[in-house]
């Protein structure tokens, strides 16, 4: 295997948080290389959520800090892109009002815009729906238009929050592999939460296994398994049955 | 398997609602036998009207077409021998556990002592023995579908439906249930007709998992699964399984 000389894009160090007296995330360090795909999974309840929100600068920290290319991390400064669990596109705009708004709002230049518009419409295959309501569409369409719409602003770090939670299999798989597809033509970096350990493995270049409140990383967990990965092969069993022990407490 | 007791016989049940100009058909002439103490699935990707028919079996809706026999007898409307757990918890927030699990018994005039010794005995089943005085608001995702399930067995139906009654949970505290719903099931045989979208899920629990298409919905397979239980996820057996049901069923996007 060759050398992963990508440099480090996001350096987490010490974060650290609390709420009250209920200490929630304990001293957690990290590096995410550039263009990396990183899955966090961990149990139910282990507060992942206030990670990402930590992530997203929603959250300020108690201590420890957050670095996007050695620069403490500023949303007004730095793009950080974010995809809800529910889907959340704006139901006023249509498609392709949608995949633009941000792309306006960061006020780039307006050839910049459609070029950025049209790759993605035409990487989801969006074509027949570019005039529609998110209220014509199904779930799993709208969701697929806002993880278009989060890959258009080509952020520094794209931040996923089980975005495919409530999806059944056949459509998972497929959906999952349009994200690898987006994410392997425009080169994001990617942070993508799950519960779900099978999907965790499909996905990522590397898993963060956190553990119960106050959470820590159990481990950090390098993935080689080459793409399009086989969800029967022995090595990718291994990997999701390893990583499900760490965390079982079903 | 020739010798098993059919409990339930469904003859073409056929479903349509009337539109301005036109009928959508949802359910298309669905025939089906359901046989005693058996764990069926149903399988369906989203909107492809396994909840209508659903409804219809448990009488909360009236077929266009076709007929439907519960040992043998018509049976038209609701029934207390068929049990429903719905996909949403449904339950009364004003009410604690206790007296939401007893509350079929309830309307049906079982004195007090009997009808409340009977939740007990599946809210302990259910594990939630020490939650009993707790408000549904009081308790987690899992635990509310759990007091669902107390609730449709204290009815004591003797057909159980359940209508995608994971759909709600994350993908962990899901496997915990589905696990616990095996246990219970083990423990007070039932018939039970579990709908799901989730192909994982029905390859767990079924013991026939029945394929339907996108809407209107018809049986396209029925799948006889005798994996050995507690079925293994990550086995051989159980992922070829899921991958053949899963290549054989309609992609809706």
């Amino acid at each position: 295997m060759t050398e992963d000389n990508r440099e480090a894009k996001v350096q987490v160090r010490h974060l650290t948080k609390c709420f009250g007296k209920l200490h929630v995330l304990d001293d957690i360090s990290f590096d995410i290389k550039k263009g990396e795909f990183v899955c966090v999974v961990g149990p139910t309840g282990c507060g992942k959520t206030t990670f990402l929100n930590l992530l997203t600068k929603i959250y300020e920290p108690t201590s420890g800090e957050l670095r996007i290319d050695g620069e403490l991390a500023d949303p007004k400064k730095h793009n950080l892109a974010f995809v809800f669990q529910e889907p959340s596109a704006y139901p006023w705009l249509t498609v392709e009002e949608n995949l633009r708004f941000g792309l306006k709002i960061k006020r780039l230049p307006k050839k910049t815009i459609e070029e950025r518009v049209e790759k993605i419409i035409r990487l989801l295959g969006l074509e027949k729906f570019r005039n529609s309501y998110p209220s014509d569409l199904s779930a799993s369409t709208e969701q697929r238009v806002i993880i278009g719409r989060a890959f258009a602003m080509e952020p520094d770090l794209l931040l996923m929050d089980e975005p495919y939670a409530q999806m059944d299999i056949k459509l998972r798989f497929y959906l999952e592999d349009e994200v690898l597809r987006l994410w392997r033509e425009i080169g994001t970096t990617v942070v993508f939460i799950t519960h779900n350990i099978e999907e965790a493995v499909y996905l990522s270049e590397k898993v963060l296994i956190l553990s119960n409140k106050p959470t820590t990383i159990k481990e950090e967990l390098k993935n080689t398994l080459p793409y399009p990965r086989d969800i029967t092969s022995r090595d990718f069993i291994d990997l999701r049955t390893h990583i499900t022990d760490q965390i079982k407490w079903w | 398997m020739g010798q098993q007791k059919v409990r339930l016989h469904i003859e073409n049940i056929t479903k349509e609602f009337p539109l301005k100009n036109d009928r959508l058909a949802v359910v298309d002439k669905i025939s089906l036998d359901v046989y005693d103490n058996e764990f069926l699935v149903l399988l369906g990707p989203g909107h492809c009207g396994k909840s209508v028919f659903l409804n219809i079996l448990a009488g909360l809706e009236q077929p266009t077409g076709g007929t439907m026999e519960l040992d043998g007898k018509p049976v038209t409307g609701t029934d207390p021998r068929i049990g429903m757990v719905f996909q949403k918890w449904s339950l009364l927030p004003w009410k604690t556990v206790m007296e939401n699990t007893e509350i079929g018994p309830k309307f049906r005039g079982v004195d007090k002592k009997t009808r409340r010794a009977k939740a007990q005995e599946y809210i302990d089943l259910v594990g939630l023995h020490g939650f009993e005085n707790a408000y549904p608001s009081q308790l987690s995702g899992g635990m509310k579908q759990r007091v669902g399930i107390a609730r449709a067995y204290a009815n004591d139906p003797e057909i159980l439906i359940m209508d995608e009654p994971f759909g709600a949970l994350d993908a962990q505290t899901r496997y915990s249930m589905e696990e616990e719903i095996i246990k219970i099931w083990q423990k007070q045989k039932r018939t039970v007709i579990f709908v799901t979208n989730n192909i994982e899920e029905a390859v767990y629990l079924g013991d026939r998992i029945v394929l339907f298409s996108s809407r209107p919905a018809r049986i396209k397979e029925i799948y006889t699964n005798t994996l050995k239980r507690p079925r293994d996820m990550v086995s051989k057996e159980f992922l070829e399984l899921r991958t053949t049901i899963s290549d054989h069923s309609d992609l809706a996007l």
